[in-house]
């Protein structure tokens, strides 16, 4: 899936946090970096936990609900083997854009 | 030599669990079954007088958590019994009819409590003392006995005197010869410990035989009569006279059995695929009945087990008494043909030592100072021979660890050398105690070589301090130097401090850590950022399972209106929320809230949040006292709402709870809170660091004084000394069992000091904010309670402000 979405203004998101949205049909969570954003699907692979309401580090996320953590450029758990699907997201003409791991690409990192 | 069946552990006790423990370290892939007969998984029968003390747990006397079985393969079988074995067709049969196959099992069925034939040894009120059913029929017993009668002057008996002495009851301690531990002392030792053991309140009856035990009307135990036509009124009876090894299956099963289940120096008994370890076991005419063998036969078993050639030639019995205030260490023989002696009648000291006319060491008894214990011991498991046996006595009593050779064993519980500890230490870089102790075991059986294991960490550290707890461990950073670089750089915030020193930037884990230090050192001047937070801290509620959140707002004292009670129902009809529940902080939650939900909840409450969510002051649980209790002594209800309104809003290093009780009865559980106001006859009790969570712990009492105010004012500052003092994380209960009831006292009760402590409590308590749910008035980003693609459910800020509404910051 090759399509480009704006999913809201830079400033929607708090520095070092995350917020969610729905993106054809599939809830993901944006992070602001220091150097950057990235996004993953919101639902952590453990139990679900909303990805978007842990706490962000330089480069990762740790889950809310058991403290599983996940590298966001990766996606992999970190001190674990689950993988969470990462998605390309750039900030450009005022806006936060978010592209979706391609299925391929998500069996690759499942 | 195995086929795919592997190795039947019977007996999930302290052999059954060292067995397991060597087979893996020597092999990780043949299959291991271990069988539990009792329903806990393997704990530390050592301890078990801690039932008898603190109100301890079974959980709290694990060998090894429940984690340990997964990763170590080995499948566990809790409250299972194996009824039958055949050892021919490598089958085992449970009570239950389960089958299991095996190549080889191992009997680790231990022993019961001897009971001797009396007459009435059967009746209610009589108990041994062996496992935690045991333990706690005698604590029930204990708390409305007149009496309480120990027959056994031995290790056990003494043990169960003392604990029932501690408890208050009135104890008394019978035994048949005419001197205590007879089995461990010489004659002059016993007599000094007698006059020790009556120093704990235990009246000790030395040469009386029990005839019968006698019933009362009520069918119950109620005293003793003795051979010599004497008795004795008690309504609680111990009986701890020996042991008698479980030598039912393996008499069924046709192996041979004399005392114990008869083995040779392999382990291995009369048929060749059954092996039997611990107190079952007898090797060369000898049961033990201690854990320090226990291990050396384990070794040798594993090894036999494995196909590897090794032997077993006997364990020198030691002996070490586990009562507080009564040093009492004996190994090997305590009578011989060659004998030196140091006593001072006097001090109640005794240190002998044994050894043949040529000087190898055959024993040694130390009373009332048992400095040197590790290292005699030591020479005589080893049997060192010396030529001054009094020079070998003084030299114990100047020995340090580090004179201590290798092959000294430190720890008898878990049978752990000096070598090893050293040598784990070194490898594996340990840097405190507790580590060394998870790593080696040695000091988790009865604690008393804790010492010993500190001093040698400490000469390993070359005298450096043990490493402390990391606030950051990425960046090994401890509580103490992020906060003394907080203050040099006057740091308000995570960020400026992540900038300074790296603190919180590689995990993140740490950073409500460093918020909460910073913020407890700046006060006014912190300057909070919700990226350093939980969830919970950001959105003001707790997280559940499924995402959405539970409100709890503050209910002082646990104290409602019809008024507040009627907005409660009324918010859970108009959000639909799922649940209403009472909590068992006495206050009420209200479950299932969608994020974007939360301000127009607490805007419809009206009351203000009850921090239940963080880690902070959270609730002060009252009873009813004064104010309608028959019993009351105290006006529990206004001096706990006052209380809890001064303590509100201060967070702390892990949550505090707090409860006023208008007397002991206690209905407001405040012995096992963190912090504790007991009414008594004119008087308050102020408890501190009890739990009754994860662990039980009564609180300890911090002090007595006149009037609730003194009672608030010392609860204030011992909470503000945990908030200065406490690691992140750390509960009270934690902190107390690390820096000890007297460290605190002498800094809370210190009236400079305590002055000290109220006057930052105060500039805290100044700067704390009462009622975070007021950001619903002012959040801190416009999305603070929204998802992108949500709204929080609308307050209309235009019209609250025009209606006058106060608006926070
Ligand atoms: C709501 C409540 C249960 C209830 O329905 O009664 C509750 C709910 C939770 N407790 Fe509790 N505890 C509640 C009273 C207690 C009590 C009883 C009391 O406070 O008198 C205890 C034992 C007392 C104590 O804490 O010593 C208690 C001991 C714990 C513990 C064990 C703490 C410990 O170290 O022993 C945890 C786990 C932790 O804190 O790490 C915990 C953790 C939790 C958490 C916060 C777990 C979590 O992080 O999600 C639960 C949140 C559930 C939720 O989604 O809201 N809760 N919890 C109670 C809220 C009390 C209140 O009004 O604020
Ligand atoms: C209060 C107390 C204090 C003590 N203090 C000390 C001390 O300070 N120092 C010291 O060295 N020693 C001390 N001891 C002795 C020490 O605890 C024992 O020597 C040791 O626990 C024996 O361990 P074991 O595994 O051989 O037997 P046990 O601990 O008796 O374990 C045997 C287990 O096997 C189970 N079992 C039996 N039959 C079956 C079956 N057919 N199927 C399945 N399971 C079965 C039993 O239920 C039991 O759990 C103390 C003992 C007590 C009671
Ligand atoms: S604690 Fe005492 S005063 Fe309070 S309610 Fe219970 S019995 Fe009554
Ligand atoms: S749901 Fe994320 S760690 Fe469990």
């Amino acid at each position: 899936m090759s399509v480009w979405t704006r999913i809201a203004g830079p400033a929607d998101v708090p520095y070092l946090e995350g917020r969610s949205v729905v993106v054809a049909g599939r809830r993901i969570a944006a992070f602001r970096l220091p150097d950057g954003w990235a996004a993953t699907d919101a639902a952590c692979p453990h139990e679900g936990g909303p990805l978007g309401d842990g706490i962000v580090a330089d480069s990762c996320v740790t889950c809310p609900l058991h403290q599983r953590r996940f590298d966001l450029r990766t996606g992999r758990q970190i001190g674990g083997d689950d993988v969470v699907a990462v998605h390309e997201i750039e900030e450009r003409d005022g806006g936060l854009w978010v592209r979706l791991a391609a299925p391929a690409a998500l069996e690759n990192a499942a | 030599m195995f086929s795919t069946h592997g190795i039947l552990v019977i007996g999930g006790g302290i052999a059954g669990q060292a067995v397991c423990e060597a087979v893996r370290t020597r092999d990780t892939d043949v299959p291991v079954t271990l069988v539990c007969g009792e329903d806990h998984l393997p704990y530390d029968r050592v301890r078990l007088g801690d039932l008898l003390a603190d109100d301890g747990t079974v959980d709290a006397l694990r060998l090894r958590p429940d984690g340990w079985y997964e990763d170590a393969g080995v499948t566990v079988l809790t409250g299972s019994r194996v009824a039958s074995l055949d050892p021919d067709t490598g089958t085992a049969t449970l009570e239950s009819g389960t089958v299991l196959h095996y190549d080889r099992v191992v009997l680790c069925t231990g022993s019961d409590a001897l009971v001797p034939p009396l007459e009435g040894s059967d009746l209610d009120g009589v108990e041994v003392f062996r496992d935690p059913a045991d333990c706690a029929a005698i604590l029930g017993a204990a708390r409305s006995a007149r009496h309480a009668a120990v027959i056994g002057g031995g290790l056990l008996g003494l043990e169960a005197a003392h604990a029932l002495a501690k408890l208050g009851t009135a104890t008394t301690l019978i035994h048949l010869v005419d001197r205590l531990m007879e089995r461990q002392l010489d004659a002059p030792a016993a007599k000094l410990l007698t006059p020790a053991i009556a120093g704990l309140g235990v009246d000790v009856r030395l040469e009386h035989a029990t005839k019968a035990v006698l019933a009362g009307d009520d069918g119950k135990a109620a005293g003793l009569a003795f051979a010599d036509g004497t008795s004795l009124d008690c309504d609680l009876v111990v009986v701890a006279v020996g042991i008698r090894p479980h030598v039912g299956l393996a008499r069924e099963t046709g192996l041979t059995v004399e005392r114990g289940i008869v083995v040779d120096d392999r382990l291995v008994t009369s048929h060749p695929h059954v092996l039997a370890v611990g107190e079952c076991a007898q090797h060369r005419g000898v049961v033990h009945g201690i854990v320090a063998p226990i291990h050396d036969q384990a070794q040798v078993a594993a090894d036999t087990l494995l196909g590897r050639a090794a032997a077993y030639e006997g364990s020198i019995p030691t002996a070490k008494l586990k009562v507080m205030g009564v040093d009492l260490v004996t190994a090997g023989a305590a009578e011989g043909e060659r004998e030196v002696v140091v006593a001072d009648a006097a001090a109640g000291t005794y240190r002998k030592l044994v050894t043949s006319p040529e000087g190898v060491v055959l024993g040694a008894v130390l009373l009332g100072d048992a400095r040197g214990a590790e290292l005699l011991m030591d020479a005589v498991r080893v049997g060192r021979v010396t030529e001054d046996p009094l020079a070998l006595l003084a030299e114990a009593s100047q020995a340090t660890a580090a004179e201590l050779p290798d092959t000294a064993q430190v720890c008898n519980c878990n049978g752990v050398c000096k070598g090893a500890i050293v040598e784990a230490i070194r490898d594996g870089g340990l840097g405190s105690t507790q580590e060394v102790v998870n790593v080696t075991r040695a000091g988790a059986g009865c604690g008393s070589c804790k010492p010993v294991v500190t001093e040698l960490l400490q000469i390993e550290r070359a005298g450096a301090a043990e490493e402390p707890a990391y606030l950051c461990p990425c960046r090994k950073l401890t509580r103490e130097a992020v906060g003394d670089l907080v203050r040099e750089r006057d740091i308000v915030s995570v960020s400026e401090l992540a900038g300074a020193c790296g603190a919180g930037r590689d995990c993140g884990a740490c950073k409500p850590g460093l918020s909460y230090l910073i913020e407890e050192r700046q006060a006014a001047k912190f300057r909070q950022e919700r990226h350093a937070k939980y969830i919970n801290d950001r959105v003001h509620a707790n997280i559940q399972n499924d995402g959405t959140f539970s409100v709890i707002p503050r209910i002082r004292g646990g104290v409602v209106t019809a008024d507040e009670l009627r907005r409660f129902a009324d918010v859970a009809d108009k959000y639909e929320l799922p649940m209403i529940k009472i909590t068992g902080g006495q206050r009420i939650d209200l479950l299932g809230v969608r994020k974007e939900q939360l301000p127009a909840v607490w805007e419809d409450l009206g009351m203000p949040s009850g921090y239940a969510y963080a880690k902070a002051v959270r609730t002060v649980k009252t009873c009813v006292g004064t104010q309608f209790c028959r019993f009351g002594l105290g006006d529990a209800i206004t001096v706990g709402i006052d209380l809890e309104g001064a303590m509100e809003g201060l967070h702390t290093p892990h949550k505090v709870k707090a409860a006023v009780t208008g007397c002991p009865r206690n209905c407001a559980e405040a012995y096992v809170k963190d912090i504790g106001l007991v009414a008594i006859e004119n008087g308050w009790e102020v408890y501190v660091g009890g739990a009754a969570g994860a662990s039980v712990r009564k609180g300890d009492l911090l002090t007595t004084v006149e009037t609730a105010e003194e009672a608030k004012r010392v609860a204030l500052a011992y909470l503000q000394h945990y908030r200065e003092h406490g690691e992140h994380l750390e509960r009270t209960y934690h902190y107390m069992e690390r820096v000890g009831l007297e460290a605190v006292q002498a800094v809370v009760l210190d009236p400079e000091q305590q002055t000290g402590l109220l006057e930052r409590y105060a500039i805290a308590k100044a700067a704390c904010d009462p009622d975070p749910w007021r950001e619903r008035y002012a959040p801190v980003h416009p999305n603070q309670f929204s998802e992108l693609d949500s709204d929080p459910e609308g307050l209309d800020l235009v019209a609250l402000a025009a209606a006058g509404m106060e608006v926070a910051r």
